[in-house]
């Protein structure tokens, strides 16, 4: 009796949210369409890359290699330095985008001491690119140097140097995909419950539930399991998204990044159910996951803005932000294949914060009014 | 008689705002109960309280023979229409009863002829969106949702207003033969000429009761004489009758003007000489009875002192 | 009786439809300067729609109508300046103060400074609600409220006042206090247009429409309609009218 009742208002759930054709659409759609901008966005394919060059050597070795970068289909010259004050003008002209330098005396170098140094610097705005560009010049270098190398003992180095200006963080689209699957759900779970519960409070059927026999923990849960249910499903579409197309790695466990992604979600949810019950109606309680969660998740979580660069007392703040953990849980078992070892002190952070909520959330709904 | 419904010395105040003051009263089985008043009045507040959706501030009840605090008794056996109720406008019309159906741990097909008279015409309309209804089809299809699962005792509140008169009179006739098969109600409304539909009245007023008693008792027990005047010129009508000696109140009533008087300076023919001395043509002047209105706002006069 | 002055609304087969459903079907009527004309209706009958067609915020679909002596179609600009509308209920600010409320709309129809000052005092010395002119208004008694809403949708001494079901779920003295006003301000000789669910209220109006499916079916005095209907009161006459085959539930 008890659970048909449940199941009676789980499937009411289910109704609303599938017959909410827009919202669905656009839950489903903002995801996809986020990772398809930022992945394409930032261009994979290097074709005639300008690239201005700083020739201290002028030697034989310098200019062969500068003959070889610029053979090859990729690499155009758009201008040639005289010193390194140059460098920075040439970035900010918006045409450059990478400056190979030679150090003086590059030739002496290799042949007396078998090493050489060479720069190479990226403009790391677009740092996919960026990458790309350094990586193609790094890979015609070593072509060169194997060539070099060929028959003459000991074999001489030619060591290369990258920096990237601008950006050294570089973030890209591997980074950019663990804070879009974190917003998503922020705002599935947090807001979407919370506007979901306030709305039956607004046309008064919570009233009406009241005076039911559902118990708050049934009402709770009814509103809880289908939300769950959705943003676990766009999760694993940005996920399957960003592997295939973009060629993402999870270089770490699947099943723990899922686990993390169901207590992430648990967090979001318990606090969408405290913000319902506080908002007196739908406007109220859209304002309040904004500015409560939404804002500081994409301002303070680093998703954005790299949590080191903050001002301390930011920076202080930001640990109470659950999407922070979660990020940075997820950059690790995504991008660094990091392991439980790496990531159980955030997860522990993290599964407080969701019990305290969830206390507080029951606490505060009752199937009274007040 | 068997008592369903007995308050006593409910009080609730919002902040600095009373709004329940000592309230206390019983409702019989079988009975068609009105509380009768303005917005800001307390019924909301009354019907909450005892619906035990909210806490009263002391005092307390027993609905169907539980108290107050025992919640999971009295909500599993009342029936409730908020105020505001206007169900998932999402869901269809069946969806919607099957929904209110399964939380209350029932069935359409096992209470189905609790409903049927009402929910006859909303059949050819059970795959429409509740939000697609029209004002008086959604009020059935709420009505028909706070029965499905065979409550005892039925409280609606203001489940007439802002409903044009002809659905009100039908609403009406359907809460009439509720009642005949033994349902207890309590109904709120703050239209004062619905109050001859009920058995019994409550006239509430900042959340005061000023009286109980069936409608036509109120009405008799009115202590002065209401005389109706009209004329062929009701705008110099409404000055002059303040001339009249001995009023103690002058309202408008419809094409009416009714002036109450002390029954021992009553005279028609003293009201009569009055308006043919100030011009007025095609009078009418009678001495009639009292209406639910006319009591109602002589008590809230009264109460004022 | 005041019928015999100019027209102050002309309404020429008026016809509003949204997709395939005609909310408002082929209405025509006048209302004369300074009349109290009662526009009553089931709900659904289509009277709001007519209504916002006739304070201009919709356009019609076809027909004919001037208001306030302006075209309905080409002028809706000069119409919404020379009337009031009072909304279901009320319309006033509830977290502004009584004298913030007058300012705010006195200013929003475009009354200068020294004028709004002016009516603004004239206004609350009218009403007696000098105690009050600081108070916000969601702290002042229901039946002031009412009463300012009313003097505030008249502060541009429109020509015309549109009221809403200004009267619901108010208590039956204060009713009848606003009706005062609204006899008031028909003596100074503006229009009211007033939609109510009470019918005894009807019978307080100089003359009566009744729409029935976005049609009116009955336009005459309250008088004169209960002859044709052959009824005892107002609330019979809409009966007769709304329900006709006296459908059983």
């Amino acid at each position: 009796m008890n659970r048909r009742r449940f199941f009676g208002f789980l499937q009411k759930e289910f109704r609303h949210i599938f017959r909410d054709r827009r919202t669905m659409l656009i839950l489903f759609g903002m995801p996809i369409v986020q990772i398809l901008l930022f992945g394409f966005a930032i261009t994979n394919e290097i074709k005639n890359v300008n690239v201005a060059v700083l020739d201290m050597a002028h030697d034989d070795v310098s200019r062969d290699i500068t003959n070889r970068i610029l053979s090859s289909e990729y690499f155009h010259l758009y201008q040639n330095l005289n010193s390194e004050k140059e460098i920075e003008t040439a970035f900010k002209s918006g045409k450059v985008k990478e400056v190979i330098v030679f150090e003086n005396n590059l030739a002496k170098n290799i042949y007396a001491k078998n090493l050489g140094n060479i720069q190479l610097i990226g403009d790391a705005t677009d740092p996919n690119t960026a990458n790309t560009i350094v990586a193609y010049t790094r890979a015609i270098l070593l072509n060169y140097q194997q060539e070099l190398n060929k028959g003459s003992k000991p074999p001489a180095i030619i060591q290369t140097e990258v920096r990237m200006w601008f950006n050294e963080e570089l973030k890209g689209v591997y980074l950019f995909v663990p804070g879009v699957m974190t917003i998503i759900m922020m705002l599935v779970s947090a807001m979407m419950t919370s506007i979901s519960l306030a709305r039956e409070k607004e046309t008064g059927t919570l009233e009406a539930l009241m005076v039911s026999p559902l118990k708050s923990w049934q009402v709770i849960l009814g509103k809880v399991i289908p939300y769950l249910v959705l943003s676990f499903s766009i999760t694993l579409v940005t996920l399957a998204l960003s592997m295939f197309v973009f060629h993402v790695p999870i270089r770490g466990n699947i099943f723990l990044l899922l686990g993390e992604v169901l207590l992430f979600v648990i967090t979001a949810l318990s606090f969408g159910i405290l913000i319902s019950s506080i908002a007196p109606n739908q406007m109220a309680a859209m304002l309040i996951s904004m500015m409560g969660l939404m804002l500081p998740t994409i301002i303070l979580s680093g998703y954005i803005f790299p949590i080191d660069n903050m001002p301390v007392p930011l920076q202080v703040i930001s640990n109470i932000i659950p999407a922070r953990w979660f990020i940075s849980m997820l950059r690790d078992i995504m991008l660094k294949g990091a392991g439980w070892s790496v990531v159980w002190k955030d997860t522990c952070v993290l599964a407080f914060m969701a019990v305290v909520f969830l206390f507080l959330a029951s606490r505060r709904f009752k199937m009274k009014l007040r | 008689m068997n008592e369903r419904v007995i308050a006593t010395n409910i009080t609730k105040s919002f902040r600095s705002t009373n709004a329940l003051d000592d309230v206390s009263f019983t409702v019989n089985e079988g009975e068609l109960f009105g509380f009768i008043g303005p917005d800001g009045a307390g019924k909301s507040t009354l019907f909450r309280i005892l619906t035990t959706v909210m806490n009263a501030d002391s005092g307390d009840a027993l609905v169907d023979g539980f108290h107050l605090k025992d919640e999971i008794a009295i909500r599993s056996r009342v029936g409730y229409m908020p105020g505001k109720f206007s169900l998932y406008p999402d869901l269809s019309v069946q969806e919607n009863l099957e929904f209110f159906a399964k939380v209350f741990g029932t069935t359409v097909q096992e209470n189905y002829s609790i409903i049927k008279e009402i929910y006859v015409q909303l059949e050819p309309f059970k795959d429409r969106r509740a939000g697609k209804l029209s004002g008086g089809m959604k009020q059935k299809l709420a009505l028909c949702c706070a029965l499905i699962h065979k409550p005892r005792v039925l409280f609606l509140d203001e489940p007439t207003t802002g409903v044009d008169p002809v659905s009100r009179v039908e609403f009406w006739e359907m809460l009439g033969r509720l009642k005949q098969s033994g349902l207890t109600i309590l109904v709120s409304t703050p239209y004062m000429d619905e109050a001859s539909r009920c058995d019994r009245v409550a006239l509430i007023q900042k959340g005061k009761i000023l009286d109980i008693d069936p409608p036509g008792v109120i009405t008799k027990k009115f202590p002065l004489d209401v005389i109706a005047v009209k004329s062929d010129n009701m705008q110099k009508l409404r000055k002059d009758i303040l001339k009249v000696e001995d009023a103690e109140s002058v309202y408008g009533f419809g094409e009416f003007l009714h002036i109450t008087m002390k029954k021992e300076n009553s005279s028609i023919e003293k009201i009569e000489s009055l308006l043919k001395q100030q011009g007025h043509q095609h009078t009418e002047v009678k001495l009639i009875e009292a209406g639910i209105e006319d009591c109602f706002m002589h008590l809230m006069e009264h109460n004022k002192n | 009786m005041k019928l015999t002055g100019e027209n102050i609304i002309e309404v020429e087969n008026l016809v509003k439809r949204f997709g395939s459903f005609t909310a408002v079907d082929n209405i025509s009527f006048q209302v004369k300067k300074g009349e109290v004309f009662g526009f009553l209706g089931a709900n659904g009958a289509g009277k709001t729609t007519a209504i916002k067609m006739l304070i201009g915020l919709w356009s019609p679909t076809s027909g004919k109508a001037n208001v306030a002596g302006f075209n309905l179609f080409t002028e809706a600009e000069q119409i919404r300046k020379n009337i009031g509308y009072m909304a279901q209920r009320f319309s006033l600010y509830e977290d502004l103060t009584v004298i913030e409320n007058i300012q705010f709309y006195g200013g929003i129809y475009g009354l200068r400074k020294n004028i709004l000052k002016e009516r603004a005092e004239e206004l609350i010395s009218e009403l007696g609600m000098e105690s009050f002119r600081k108070e916000l208004i969601k702290n002042i008694p229901l039946g002031w409220k009412q009463k300012l809403a009313l003097s505030v949708a008249m502060i541009h001494k429109p020509k015309i006042v549109f009221l809403d079901e200004p009267t619901s779920g108010v208590d039956p003295i204060t009713r009848r206090q606003f009706w005062d006003l609204i006899y008031n301000a028909a003596e100074k000789g503006t229009t009211v247009f007033v939609t109510t669910h009470y019918m005894d209220e009807s019978e307080y109006c100089d003359r009566v429409s009744i729409m029935v499916d976005g049609r009116i079916e009955a336009l005459d005095t309250p008088t004169q309609l209960k002859k044709q209907f052959n009824a005892e009161s107002m609330d019979e006459v809409f009966l007769k009218l709304a329900r006709p085959t006296g459908i059983q539930i």
